[in-house]
């Protein structure tokens, strides 16, 4: 074994030790829950109860126990975490594992958001209203009725299914072509109203803004800025005119407008990757591991 | 019938729904565009989740290199796929206890909420934490102040990244209020970023206009493949 491999079966024998002295003495990644009465709104029923999470802190009240199955959930997520956070090492088995399981859960995931919302919602209640009424979705209103017309996406359905089948799998293109054809035309009148009418719009701003005290100098400067901005910036995009002269130097402010828009985006880009990592470092080291309390979760305990 | 008709469905479909907008009695014409359109992504995901087993099997039944992993592919959707559909650990909802499959799918306690906050919440959230570290690393190996422009974009990355934590407010706080990190970068977000966002966005509004009247008019048939 190399000297590299040496090193990390030692430091995964401590942590290994440190988990179960930590496990044994009860002092870390259990998930308590609070079991609680549905109430029930119909007369005669059965009721049963559903588990709550709760603050490991009340444990000992009535009622509050660990949940086994929430506490394997926890210890699943925070090993998951840190597979994925092995590839910051290199390229390695457990995060090819977990890549291979977030690949499966994910395809999974959607497929069953998509069945629940997408077909029986959407297509199954319109086309067989009374049928998914008395089984699926009893909170469907009375005043649904059946909608022939959504035979016709279930057809387009069947025809981009037809995209598996070995032979006539062209055929899945009709489908396509309805999707691709009715986004364009909804886009297209979408997109000219918000992304380019009312930008517009909101564009022509006051260049002299005369508030309540006289003039407001602070807002003129922020309304003139923005008005030069976006026409500077737009000049830039415009390539019919060599970018010479004026319409050079004009370009060139666009060209810094926009580089202040990248930085800002950048800078909010990493802001959002650090805030969802200290998330997962607070996962691992709060409801998992038990060594900070931010939330006061465990005080006293 | 391969090109041809595909042709005809997107431009007739994509014309029809212009028109219908301005025609008061089928403006909703496109809200119902919109549900079909829902369907079939909803039919989409299962054609790419066979899709994905049909690859997976493949390469598990060839031996080929990674195919343990493949496997476990196979296994993860396969089990949240039965879990989900069959709505296990499902309790029926409390307005209509009689109806045993009336419970949210999605509910808490359920085997596929269980999958979703163990399983694919924690594996998602850390696979985009990852590329904390990755845009860091690329940005220090790519980024050189070597010009006005750079220069710009560094100082103002800097300026929302510090502007925006504890340490901005602190390190600041003896400059004039303007020039204090926080109210900068407010200023460059209200104003700045702002107007070159306006102007990205209102390109962007003239770009989906002329790729959708190209897809329309059949100049652009990149959708239909390259296979005749």
């Amino acid at each position: 074994m190399s000297r590299s491999g040496w090193i990390w079966t030692a430091l995964m024998v401590v942590a290994g030790i440190y988990l179960l002295v930590r496990l044994a003495t009860g002092g870390m990644g259990l998930v308590y829950v609070q079991d609680q009465p549905v109430e029930v709104q119909e007369p005669g029923q059965e009721s049963w109860s559903r588990a709550v999470g709760v603050d490991p802190k009340r444990q000992g009240e009535a009622g509050v126990r660990v949940s086994w199955s929430r506490t394997v959930g926890t210890w699943l997520a925070a090993l998951f975490t840190l597979c994925i956070l092995s590839f910051l090492y290199g390229d390695n088995p457990l995060y090819k594992l977990a890549e291979a399981v977030f690949v499966g859960v994910s395809a999974g995931y959607w497929m069953v958001v998509g069945f629940w919302t997408g077909i029986v919602q959407n297509l199954f209640s319109k086309l067989a209203p009374d049928l998914i009424r008395s089984s699926l979705l009893p909170g469907l209103p009375e005043s649904q009725d059946q909608e022939l017309i959504y035979l016709f996406p279930l057809l387009l359905s069947v025809l981009m299914l037809m995209r598996l089948s070995p032979v006539g799998g062209w055929i899945s293109r009709w489908a396509l072509a309805f999707f691709i054809g009715a986004t364009a035309g909804i886009r297209l009148l979408g997109y000219l109203q918000s992304d380019f009418l009312r930008q517009i719009q909101s564009t022509i701003l006051p260049l002299v803004v005369v508030g309540s005290q006289g003039f407001d100098f602070s807002a003129s400067l922020q309304n003139l800025t923005i008005v030069v901005g976006v026409l500077s910036c737009l000049t830039y995009f415009f390539f019919s005119i060599e970018h010479k002269g004026v319409v050079g130097g004009v370009s060139r402010l666009g060209i810094w407008f926009l580089m202040i828009t990248f930085g800002a985006g950048f800078g909010y880009t990493v802001m959002g990757r650090i805030a969802l990592m200290a998330q997962r470092l607070e996962f691992l080291a709060d409801d998992w591991l038990w060594v900070i309390d931010p939330a006061s979760r465990r005080l006293g305990m | 019938m391969k090109r041809t008709l595909p042709l005809l469905i997107a431009a007739v479909t994509g014309f029809v729904l212009i028109g219908a907008h301005f025609v008061p009695y089928t403006q909703s014409w496109g809200e119902e565009a919109m549900i079909w359109f829902d369907i079939l992504a909803a039919i989409a995901f299962i054609l790419g989740g066979a899709n994905l087993v049909r690859l997976n099997l493949q390469k598990i039944s060839d031996r080929r290199a990674g195919w343990g992993y493949a496997a476990v592919t196979v296994i993860a959707f396969f089990l949240t796929l039965v879990v989900g559909m069959a709505k296990m650990g499902v309790h029926p909802s409390a307005q209509f206890p009689q109806f045993a499959w009336s419970g949210d799918y999605v509910q808490e306690g359920s085997s596929f909420w269980f999958i979703y906050q163990y399983a694919f919440y924690p594996l998602g959230a850390t696979m985009f934490a990852l590329l904390a570290c990755f845009i860091a690393s690329a940005a220090f190996r790519a980024f050189r102040a070597k010009n006005t422009e750079a220069i710009i974009l560094l100082s103002t990355a800097f300026i929302v990244l510090v502007g925006r934590t504890y340490a901005g407010t602190a390190l600041t706080g003896w400059m004039p209020e303007a020039l204090q990190f926080d109210n900068l970068t407010g200023t460059i977000m209200n104003v700045f970023n702002l107007a070159g966002n306006r102007a990205i966005t209102i390109g962007i509004g003239l770009g989906v206009v002329s790729l959708s009247l190209k897809i329309l008019l059949g100049v652009d048939r990149s959708y239909l493949g390259t296979e005749e």
